[in-house]
């Protein structure tokens, strides 16, 4: 293991990223969550169920028991108190965060097949999934109650993601439609424009549609040897100031079958959906996006993993290449920020749990 | 090559009167065009009497985790569960929700050990049975079938292939071209199965008497070989164009066609009923594809979605009508896939300790023969290959696979001598 370090007025450089922790994990690792409030990082595995890791002892505790398949969707309310998991079963789980023995508060079969992706609304009202079941699910967070579920996707939802303010729910599918939908479950219909109102615009009388923003063409593609689709959102996170979309996963793909195809993150315009600028790699390099995350100061960080190894790519100001990349022991699947946003988190398929520190090493 | 008549064997007497006979339905042309039909009738006289086969090639090499032998929880078992089936304790992959409610017609062999990883070497062993060895060619399972179960008169290829777009066949090598598969690229009739619009059904005629006549001629002063086997092509070539309607799909109902899905496999599987009740002794169907050595578990939900239901239906339709009793079911690849999960989400081939399934005509209905490890890395109990699951194939339909076939007087074993059926599977 190698020790952590205390780095809360370090100066970020994203040059200086380097390893400050890892961890083994008894299986391949699938996903992270940084929680809030910087105590835990909650892991998936190739296992039942997720893990808490406490980030000052180190310690591991097992959280299972609903889950029947393994979980990829993990997140936090803000204030830290309740985590979701949502299981390749297709079950949504409430947990409390921090109790020593965590059991669940409530299990809910939410989709039929996968859940994909889970977020949480900003003022923690409100959980989303989406899943091979093609639908989106707006959840309340204190009753456990299905608020909206939203259909029109026709393929796998592979993400789901709200605005910073909260107003807008973003799913995206597997051949890269996206929809925008009003996060507080409360749809008028499915017409354009964004926003309809016929009042003066209060917080009781704005009427919020849902409207499709053009298909990222170059996330998907049909390979028509293997006879299969490829594609997805498997990584999506808004910018800041929630002006654009990221949409990570691969593109070129000549070989669906090998995992031939490039890493990619297209930046997408809310407003219209027009792709700003695609990230990648400089040298191509085989593999997909698996998380991607703007930083306060304005760059991107985006996770690969594939046949060209594990990577983390920094990107800035619209600029499709990168400005600095870091080769990772291991393939990244998952990745996560911390709260303060100096240190990145990602799960490893190499059972190990890896923080990087976005700033130089102590002397 | 100038034919050896001395040898007596029954492949120029089946030539010979093949021959003859194809002639004459030559010379009846199209008017044979109602000799078989998909009429329950027909099904009925079928029923009991002529055995056929029907091969479903997952092509790319199936995860055995992902359909037949699941291991839910395991390090090895991936994030699919494990769902009960129409056989009490019996499991599958819950990726097969269809199928599992038709396994009390089916059985699942869950211990090959064919001791290889490759694609091509796979595919041929599989489908003959036989150890792959370089220089050495075996005639397809199709091959056999259709030289060993064919009826005379039989105006139909005795062994159809239906695939997607893409090359490969099942070669009869010493059994000679005839018995080699005719292909349905897309599930499409075989090439040149209609009649030119600007040839006339009189002028056809004509056309084919006079053939006939002058193959008789010489048939009568110079007969070789080839020009039997050209002859009999004609008469295929014929018969076919007699038949053309078995090989068109639109002639189902839509119910039928809704009910087996619009996918490509779902209407190739619907193509293989219509030609099993039209009697024709092999029948099979590839479904691509499988080699998930990326995302193995996004690509098994596709490609097994698509398998499922149409596969299942087929099933049902088969027993309902009867016909399960004399059709042998075959489920199979090149082999399975890693149970090490890659950093990818991959699978990579696999064939140490994966699944074949088998069903229908007197195979022990339920069955589960021999099981692998905890987490699927080896075989624990009745150890098969290639070899076993040809044996028990052909011995399932009524052909003696210990026999040999005598070829201008040279003998070549049915099937590979050192192995066996897998006799409890055999009622």
């Amino acid at each position: 293991m190698i020790a952590s370090h205390s780095a809360q007025s370090a100066t970020i450089e994203p040059e200086k990223t380097h390893v400050v922790l890892e961890h083994a994990f008894p299986r391949p690792l699938t996903a992270c969550f940084w929680e809030p409030k910087n105590r835990y990082i909650f892991v998936g595995s190739e296992d039942l169920g997720i893990s808490r890791f406490h980030l000052e002892s180190k310690e591991i505790v097992a959280m299972v028991g609903p889950h029947e398949s393994w979980v990829r969707a993990i997140a936090s309310t803000p204030d830290g108190q309740v985590t979701f998991s949502g299981g390749y079963d297709g079950r949504l789980v409430w947990w409390p965060t921090d109790a020593e023995k965590p059991e669940p508060i409530r299990v809910v079969d939410a989709h039929q097949g996968w859940i994909r992706a889970l977020a949480v609304s900003p003022d923690g009202r409100r959980v989303a999934t989406c899943g091979n079941d093609l639908a989106v699910k707006i959840w309340d967070v204190e009753s456990g109650e299905l608020i909206q579920t939203h259909s029109g996707h026709q393929w796998h939802v592979y993400n789901v993601s709200f605005s910073p303010l909260g107003e807008w729910l973003v799913s995206c599918d597997l051949r890269g439609f996206i929809k925008v939908w009003p996060a507080d479950g409360k749809v008028a219909d499915h017409a354009s424009p964004q926003v309809a109102t016929d009042q003066p615009a209060t917080a009781d009388t704005v009427k919020l549609i849902s409207r499709d923003l053009p298909q990222v063409e170059s996330l998907y593609k049909y390979d028509t040897t293997f006879r299969a689709h490829i594609g997805g959102a498997r990584c999506m996170a808004f910018s800041k100031d929630g002006s654009r979309l990221a949409v990570g996963g691969v593109t070129n793909v000549t070989n669906a079958f090998a995992g031939i195809g490039n890493f990619a993150v297209a930046l997408v315009n809310v407003a219209d959906g027009i792709v700003v600028v695609q990230f990648g790699p400089k040298e191509k390099v085989n593999g997909t996006a698996w998380g991607i995350a703007q930083h306060n100061q304005g760059f991107w960080t985006g996770l690969g993993g594939g046949s060209g190894g594990g990577w983390l790519y920094f990107w800035r100001d619209d600029i499709a290449e990168e400005f600095f990349k870091l080769k990772l022991k291991s393939d990244g699947r998952g990745m996560a920020s911390s709260p303060d946003e100096i240190r990145i988190a990602v799960a490893h398929a190499d059972r190990n749990l890896r923080i990087y520190a976005l700033h130089s090493a102590p002397a | 090559m100038k034919c050896q008549y001395a040898c007596g064997s029954t492949e120029h007497v089946t030539n010979r009167r093949r021959f003859v006979s194809g002639i004459a339905s030559s010379a009846a042309g199209l008017g044979l065009g109602g000799l078989l039909t998909g009429n329950p009738a027909i099904a009925e006289q079928l029923k009991g009497k002529q055995k056929r086969i029907l091969n479903v090639f997952l092509h790319g090499g199936v995860s055995q985790l992902e359909s037949w032998d699941p291991k839910p929880g395991t390090d090895t078992g991936g994030p699919f569960r494990a769902i009960p089936t129409s056989v009490p304790g019996v499991h599958i992959s819950e990726l097969l929700p269809y199928t599992a409610k038709q396994m009390h017609h089916l059985a699942i062999v869950r211990s090959l050990d064919t001791k290889n990883n490759d694609h091509a070497r796979g595919e041929v062993e599989m489908t003959t049975g036989h150890k792959q060895i370089p220089g050495t060619d075996y005639p397809h399972l199709g091959a056999i079938a259709a030289k060993m179960l064919t009826p005379q008169r039989f105006p139909l290829p005795g062994h159809i292939l239906i695939r997607g777009a893409g090359s490969g066949s099942g070669k009869a090598a010493y059994l000679g071209p005839k018995y080699a598969s005719v292909v349905m690229n897309d599930g499409k009739p075989p090439q040149f199965t209609e009649r030119p619009a600007s040839l006339s059904v009189e002028s056809d005629l004509r056309r084919n008497q006079l053939r006939a006549r002058f193959n008789d001629r010489f048939a009568g002063r110079r007969r070789t070989a080839d020009t039997d086997a050209y002859t009999f092509s004609y008469d295929q070539a014929q018969d076919l164009l007699s038949q053309r309607q078995v090989f068109e799909l639109e002639r189902e109902s839509e119910v039928d066609r809704e009910r087996y899905g619009k996918s490509e496999f779902g209407q190739h599987c619907l193509m293989a009923r219509r030609l099993l009740e039209h009697g024709v002794p092999f029948v099979q169907v590839n479904h691509s594809n499988y080699d998930t050595h990326h995302e193995n578990f996004d690509f098994h939900i596709e490609q097994l979605g698509e398998f499922d239901k149409p596969f299942a239906m087929l099933v049902e339709d088969l027993n309902q009508r009867g016909l399960l009793e004399d059709t042998l079911i075959c489920v199979m690849s090149e082999f399975g896939r890693t149970p090490q999960i890659n950093a990818r989400y991959g699978r990579d081939h696999w064939g140490k300790s994966w699944s074949v399934v088998l069903g229908g005509c007197g195979i022990q209905r339920g069955a589960v023969i021999g099981s692998t490890s905890d987490n699927g890395t080896e075989v624990v109990d009745r150890v098969v290959d290639h070899g076993h699951i040809v044996h028990t194939i052909l011995q399932a339909v009524g052909i003696d696979s210990t026999g040999e076939f005598n070829i201008a007087g040279r003998k070549y074993p049915v099937a590979d001598p050192a192995k066996g059926s897998i006799g409890e599977l055999l009622a």
